[in-house]
C-alpha cells in the first residue's frame, strides 16, 4: 500500500494539507443507521483527472459512502469517529470527519453551490411520469439557475453537450420510461454531466448493463477524467475495475481494507479474505493490466 | 409511444389560450340556467358592477335579471372556478412531491379532514373560524395518513394511498355522524354537500375566501416548479441537485393543506379534480412543472365550472352535488389512465 492511500493516518493528513492536493479527500467518515455502524472511520483519496474505483462485497458500505460523500444520505446519522479509540486520544488528534474537494470543505458549502461542484449518479433512479430525455437532462441545470427561471439557451446547450458526451444524443426526444437499461444509464450520466461537475460520484454505473454498454459507460468515465474531472465509481465487476480504474479503494464491513493503485489492490492476498474466493491474477497480453480469475475458496 | 412529450406545439400559447377558455367558460356558464340570459347581458351586468357601465355607455340590467347574474350565478361559478383551479394545483404538487400518481387531496384524506374540521366548527357555532378549522382538519388528516403509511414501513405510493383511504373514510364517517347527531330536518342534503361537494350556496364571501386562497397560495405553489422538477427522480436526486428535501417537502405540503382547507370550507370535498386534471395536462406539457402547474390550475377551473353547470342543469330543477358529476367523468378517465399506465 502506498503511503498516500492509507486512510486516516497522520502522514496522509499532512500530505493533503501541505500540498492542497487536487481532488477528493475524505477522512474519518463514519455513519450509523439504527445504531448499526455502516461506515467505520473511512478515508478516501481520489485525485483529480483520474478514475477511482470503489470496490467491496455486497453490504460493504459503498452506496452509503457515496451518498455520505455527496451529502445526501437521508437515513441514519454521522457516528462519532474512531469507535474504540480512547477519548483523550481522539481529542488530542483534534480531528472529526472531513470531506474536502480541491482543498474546500464540501460539507460547509451551501447545497446549491455543492450541486454545482458535485454530481451523484444513483443506481436505478426511475420515474413514473412521462418525461422526455432532454427534460430529464435539463434537471441537471437546476443548481445553475434561479429557482424561478426557466431553461435558458445556455441550459439547453449544456444539456445537449451532456447528452453528446454521454453518447445519448439520439435519445433526446424519447420518453425516459421507454428506454432500455443501458440507454437509461446514459441519460442519468448525461443529467449528472449537465450539472457540469468537477467531481462525479457514480453508484454501480454498469449494473444490469450488457457488456457493450458497460464498456461504453466506462469509456465515458475515462473521457471525463481526461478532462480533469474527479471520478469516483462504485463497481462490482473487479475485471472492469482492473481495466479502467487508476486507483482503487476496497471496502469490507464498512472499513477500508486496501487502497492504492490497481496493481497493489487487485492481488490475491488482499482480495481472497474479503470476497472469500480464490483469486488468480493474470496479465492482459495487450494492455498489461491485471485480469482476474476466480474459483470458490 | 412516439409523441414528443417535451415540446407542446407552442408552449407560450398554451397559457393565454387556457385563460381565454376559462373566461369564456365563465361567461357562457352564467347564461345557462332556468331563465335564459344572453352573453351580452352578462357583460353588461359585470361591467356595471365593476363601475365601467357609465364609461362604456351601457344600460344597467333590470334588477331581477341583474340579481340573477350578479347575486345568484356569478358567485357560484367563480367559486367553482377557484375551487377547481386550487384542487388541480394541489393534486399536481402532491403527485410530484410524493412521487405518487394517485396522490390528490381527496384520495389522501385532506378533503375529508377539512370537511370534518369545518363541520365541527359550524356545530360549535363559530362560522368565522371555518377556513382555519378546515385547514387544521386537512393538516391533521395529512399527518395521520403519512404517519400511518410510515408506520407500515417505508412510505411507498401504495401504502400512502391505503393509509389515505383509511383516514378519508374515517373522517367522512365522522362528518356524517356529526351532522346526523346535530342537524334537524334535511340532514341528508347537508351530509351530501360536505362529502360530495357543492357550490350551490356560494356567496361573494365564498368567492373571496376560495379565490383569495388560490390567488395567494396558488401563485406561490405555481412558482415552485423547479423545486418539484428536482423531485422527479426521488429524494436523493433532489438533494443532489441542491434542494433542501425535507424542508421543501414540509413547506409545500403545508401550503397544499392550507389551500385545500380554504377551498373545502367553501365547497365541501370534491373528488377527482386534483387527481385527473394534472394527468390530463401532462399529456400536453410533459412532466415538467413550469407550464404544468399554471395550466393545471386554469384547466381545473374550466373543468369545475362546466361540471357545476351540468350539476345544476341536467336534472333541472333538481340539483346534483357537483362531486357526483366530477366522479362520473373522473372515474372512467382514471380507469383509462390506469390501463394506459399498465401498458406503457
Amino acid at each position: 500500500m502506498s503511503a498516500g492511500y492509507s486512510p486516516s493516518t497522520t502522514a496522509a493528513t499532512e500530505q493533503i494539507s501541505s500540498t492542497r492536493r487536487r481532488g477528493l479527500a475524505a477522512e474519518r467518515v463514519s455513519w450509523e443507521i439504527d445504531g448499526r455502524l455502516i461506515l467505520d472511520d473511512v478515508g478516501v483519496l481520489a485525485p483529480a483527472g483520474a478514475v477511482t474505483g470503489l470496490l467491496g462485497p455486497n453490504g460493504s458500505g459503498k452506496s452509503t459512502l457515496l451518498r455520505t460523500l455527496a451529502g445526501v444520505q437521508q437515513a441514519g446519522r454521522a457516528a462519532p469517529p474512531a469507535i474504540g479509540r480512547a477519548p483523550d486520544e481522539l481529542a488530542s488528534s483534534g480531528a472529526g470527519p472531513s470531506t474536502t474537494f480541491d482543498g474546500a470543505d464540501l460539507g460547509a458549502l451551501p447545497r446549491r453551490e455543492r450541486a454545482r461542484v458535485l454530481a451523484l449518479v444513483e443506481q436505478d433512479a426511475g420515474t413514473d411520469l412521462p418525461l422526455s430525455v432532454l427534460d430529464a437532462v435539463l434537471l441537471g441545470r437546476i443548481p445553475h439557475r434561479s429557482l424561478l427561471a426557466g431553461d435558458s439557451d445556455a441550459d439547453r446547450a449544456a444539456a445537449h453537450a451532456a447528452l453528446t458526451a454521454a453518447g445519448a444524443r439520439e435519445l433526446a426526444e424519447r420518453e425516459v420510461g421507454t428506454l432500455s437499461g443501458g440507454e437509461r444509464q446514459r441519460v442519468h450520466m448525461a443529467r449528472a454531466l449537465a450539472q457540469q461537475p468537477r467531481l462525479i460520484l457514480l453508484d454501480e454505473p454498469t449494473n444490469h448493463l450488457d457488456i457493450a454498454a458497460q464498456l461504453h459507460a466506462m469509456r465515458v468515465l475515462r473521457e471525463l477524467a481526461a478532462d480533469g474531472v474527479t471520478v469516483v465509481a462504485a463497481l462490482h465487476d473487479l475485471n472492469l475495475a482492473a481495466s479502467t480504474c487508476d486507483h482503487l479503494v476496497l471496502l469490507d464491513g464498512g472499513r477500508v481494507v486496501a487502497a492504492g493503485p490497481v496493481g497493489e489492490v487487485l492481488v490475491p492476498a488482499v482480495l481472497e479474505p474479503v470476497y472469500g474466493v480464490r483469486v488468480d491474477v493474470l496479465t492482459h497480453p495487450r494492455t498489461g493490466r491485471p485480469v482476474l480469475s476466480f474459483e470458490r475458496g | 409511444m412516439s409523441r414528443r412529450w417535451s415540446s407542446p406545439a407552442r408552449p407560450g400559447l398554451a397559457l393565454p389560450v387556457a385563460a381565454l377558455v376559462l373566461i369564456l367558460s365563465i361567461g357562457v356558464a352564467v347564461t345557462i340556467g332556468p331563465a335564459d340570459l344572453a352573453l351580452s347581458e352578462v357583460g353588461r351586468s359585470v361591467a356595471t358592477h365593476l363601475g365601467l357601465g357609465g364609461a362604456l355607455g351601457l344600460e344597467p340590467l333590470p334588477t331581477l335579471r341583474d340579481g340573477m347574474v350578479w347575486q345568484l350565478r356569478m358567485p357560484r361559478i367563480l367559486t367553482a372556478a377557484a375551487v377547481g383551479a386550487g384542487l388541480a394545483l394541489c393534486g399536481a404538487v402532491m403527485q410530484s412531491l410524493t412521487r405518487n400518481p394517485l396522490a390528490d387531496p381527496y384520495l389522501l384524506g385532506l378533503s375529508s379532514g377539512a370537511s370534518l374540521g369545518a363541520v365541527l366548527v359550524l356545530l360549535a357555532g363559530v362560522p368565522l373560524l371555518l377556513p382555519v378549522a378546515a385547514f387544521v382538519g386537512a393538516v391533521g388528516a395529512l399527518a395521520l395518513a403519512l404517519s400511518l403509511a410510515g408506520a407500515l414501513g417505508t412510505i411507498t405510493p401504495t401504502r400512502t394511498v391505503l393509509a389515505g383511504l383509511a383516514i378519508s373514510q374515517l373522517c367522512a364517517a365522522a362528518v356524517s355522524f356529526v351532522i346526523f347527531w346535530s342537524a334537524k330536518g334535511d340532514a341528508f342534503r347537508e351530509v351530501l354537500s360536505w362529502l360530495m361537494g357543492s357550490v350551490a350556496s356560494a356567496t361573494w364571501t365564498s368567492v373571496a375566501i376560495a379565490g383569495g386562497a388560490v390567488l395567494v397560495l396558488g401563485t406561490l405553489l405555481a412558482l415552485t416548479g423547479s423545486v418539484l422538477d428536482a423531485f422527479t427522480f426521488g429524494d436523493t436526486a433532489a438533494a443532489a441537485l441542491g434542494v433542501p428535501v425535507n424542508r421543501a417537502r414540509w413547506i409545500l405540503l403545508i401550503g397544499v393543506a392550507l389551500l385545500t382547507g380554504a377551498l373545502v370550507s367553501q365547497s365541501g370535498s370534491i373528488g377527482f379534480v386534483g387527481l385527473i386534471l394534472p394527468h390530463a395536462v401532462r399529456l400536453f406539457t410533459g412532466a415538467r412543472h413550469r407550464l404544468l402547474l399554471p395550466l393545471s390550475a386554469l384547466a381545473g377551473a374550466s373543468f369545475l365550472v362546466w361540471a357545476d353547470t351540468l350539476a345544476r342543469t341536467v336534472f333541472e330543477p333538481r340539483e346534483l352535488p357537483v362531486g357526483i358529476v366530477t366522479a362520473a367523468i373522473g372515474a372512467p378517465v382514471f380507469a383509462v389512465l390506469l390501463w394506459r399506465g399498465n401498458h406503457r
